[in-house]
């Protein structure tokens, strides 16, 4: 299931870790790269790889937020609401993209295109308010430069 | 004041801008000081460590067995070999320091870590970055093999016989992989539970094996000290907390961002002169001084209070992560403190009963109080609630939880008195005799 090149990839690391359950995060997040989520064979492959029970695996995977279960848009839209995010208006953000996108957070759109997800401070309090595509920040954010952006994203 | 961790030269992150500007000079020094003089320069100089907790860096360093175990090839293999994490996984809200080592100044952690890694005896480093710095991620990935091909990481580093390995390891978007030994269990490949703690991480951490975990800034402290020595590092900033420290300064200020600053400045000097003061002139309400879990103090309370351990706690707070967000007069604070408990409510592990259930429960009630629907004595629930999550939890995420809504009710009650729900009372009817 994960390409040669990742395959090499989990071979090299494995001089670094005292465990090949080490290296389960390091191929989830292979798996997801290449798959875009991590559905259940994926579980079971990465089980089977690594001689990690899946019952660990699945524990795993659903324990941290960036460990996708079911497949997001092609653009997933992570709006940062915390404090500071907050205090400088990451409502009007919300808002904005909710309308543009015409989705709610939590939601995809139906054509694949967009996912809208609230999140957790990303470490951007100082150029807030925030969201990130991927694993681009886009900070100072306006109502006017989200058209812009979401125009550019489009065209992707 | 001069910056040192994050000093104003172009190119910094690239390693021969770097070498020009001194760089790896402190750990080609290091190489030649016995390993126990390297530690014993780092605890004279009082470095604190600069990811929440204040604990001394240099006497943690010294809870590591002494032998030089499988790591050095001075002695035998047969101990246990010792690692050290080095924690970037720089969640707490109001925090993006360690951002900012990792895309200006790389190798000043690499090279920090490889100063610690030889006072250790440590055969393997793990930089754990927090899994949404991916851009960033990529960025240290290039320092460390720009170091390893100029020989500072590896076997035999400049033939000193040394040999130490430095790795990244990605995190997963969880904010608890910051409390440490939570973040060993992720680096096991566990969910981030954290462990119960004594044994303590330099005892029994990875694989059972002594571990030290430094944040990153704290490991970026290392070479300055090793280069100018324990005096000059100790007489930067305050006395009993020294050194330079990074301030990030968010929420209501004309320019938010992080500042490299003496330990000791006095948070309104931060914000008036560093952070450009508050748009609109306006008055402040409240300060969270150390990121969303220290205490809240009131804005019209901060006359002589600094940014060092000290003043903070004489102030009833804590100088946590020094992310310090800035509150207006025109603020609502219960706005706040709730998506505050429900950031606490997201990131509990779920270990244990009272972090797990009593988060739910503060964000429930609070969101009460800031739809208005706030009941007289859902204060003192709150209250109740928070007290009986603090210390009764395996790690600090409890306090990390309890502190913010204990200190905001503490020191802002007026402001959730205003938002309790007028009671209905039924129109009596008039009786007519």
């Amino acid at each position: 299931m994960l390409s040669e090149q990742n395959l090499k990839r989990i071979d090299e690391l494995k001089r670094f870790y005292q465990t090949s359950r080490a290296l389960v995060i390091p191929a989830l997040w292979m798996v997801q790269e290449e798959q875009g989520y991590i559905c259940q064979d994926a579980m079971k492959y990465v089980a089977k790889l690594l001689d990690v029970p899946y019952g660990h695996i699945l524990g795993v995977v659903t324990f941290y937020t960036m460990l996708h279960q079911r497949p997001v848009g092609k653009h997933h839209v992570e709006v940062c609401t915390n404090v500071s995010c907050m205090l400088r208006g990451s409502d009007r953000i919300v808002a904005h993209l909710e309308k543009r996108l015409g989705i709610k957070m939590g939601e995809t759109s139906k054509d694949g295109k967009w996912t809208l997800s609230e999140v957790e401070c990303m470490g951007s309090c100082g150029t807030a308010p925030m969201f990130a595509v991927g694993e681009e920040y886009y900070e100072n954010l306006t109502p006017e430069k989200i058209d812009k952006l979401l125009a550019d994203l489009e065209r992707k | 004041m001069e910056k040192h961790i994050l000093p104003d030269i172009r190119h910094l992150q690239k390693l021969d801008v770097y070498e020009a500007h001194g760089g790896y000079k402190a750990f080609r020094k290091a190489l030649q000081m016995k390993p126990e003089d390297v530690t014993e320069e780092v605890k004279k100089s009082g470095l604190k460590g600069r990811g929440g907790a204040c604990f001394p860096t240099g006497l943690k360093w010294t809870f590591m067995p002494k032998s030089r175990g499988a790591g050095s090839q001075t002695t035998g293999q047969s101990e246990k070999p010792k690692y050290l994490c080095v924690n970037g996984d720089e969640s707490e809200p109001g925090t993006f320091k360690d951002r900012q080592i990792f895309e200006f100044n790389p190798h000043l952690m690499i090279e920090g870590t490889l100063i610690a890694a030889y006072a250790m005896g440590v055969i393997i480093s793990y930089i754990y970055v927090r899994g949404e710095y991916g851009k960033w991620i990529k960025m240290i990935d290039k320092a460390l093999h720009d170091a390893y091909a100029k020989g500072y990481i590896g076997q035999n580093i400049l033939a000193s016989g040394f040999s130490t390995e430095v790795i990244v390891h990605r995190g997963v978007g969880a904010y608890i992989c910051g409390e440490e030994s939570a973040l060993m269990n992720s680096i096991e490949g566990h969910r981030g539970y954290p462990r119960v703690k004594p044994p303590f991480p330099a005892q029994n951490g990875l694989w059972g094996c002594p571990t030290t975990i430094n944040n990153v800034e704290t490991i970026s402290n290392v070479p300055l000290i090793i280069n100018n020595g324990w005096e000059w590092y100790s007489k930067i900033g305050a006395a009993k907390h020294p050194g330079p420290i990074l301030v990030g300064v968010s929420g209501h200020v004309n320019k938010p961002g992080v500042y490299e600053l003496p330990t000791g400045v006095p948070l309104l000097e931060i914000i008036h002169k560093h952070a450009g003061g508050v748009p609109g002139n306006k008055g402040i309400k409240a300060v969270i001084p150390g990121g969303s879990s220290t205490m809240v103090l009131r804005g019209d309370r901060l006359e002589g209070v600094c940014m060092d351990a000290e003043s903070l706690k004489a102030a009833g707070s804590s100088v946590g992560t020094a992310g310090l967000i800035v509150m207006d007069e025109d603020t609502d604070l219960i706005k706040v403190i709730t998506r505050i408990a429900k950031f606490y409510y997201h990131e509990s592990c779920g270990q244990c009963t009272p972090c797990r259930e009593g988060t739910g429960w503060l964000w429930k009630v609070l969101k009460r109080f800031e739809l208005g629907e706030g009941r007289q004595e859902d204060i003192d629930i709150l209250m109740e609630v928070a007290n009986n999550i603090e210390g009764n939890t395996i790690c600090a995420l409890g306090e990390a939880a309890a502190w913010p809504v204990q200190s905001m009710i503490r020191r802002f009650r007026e402001e959730f008195e205003k938002r309790v729900k007028a009671p209905q009372h039924k129109p009596v009817e008039a009786v007519v005799v």
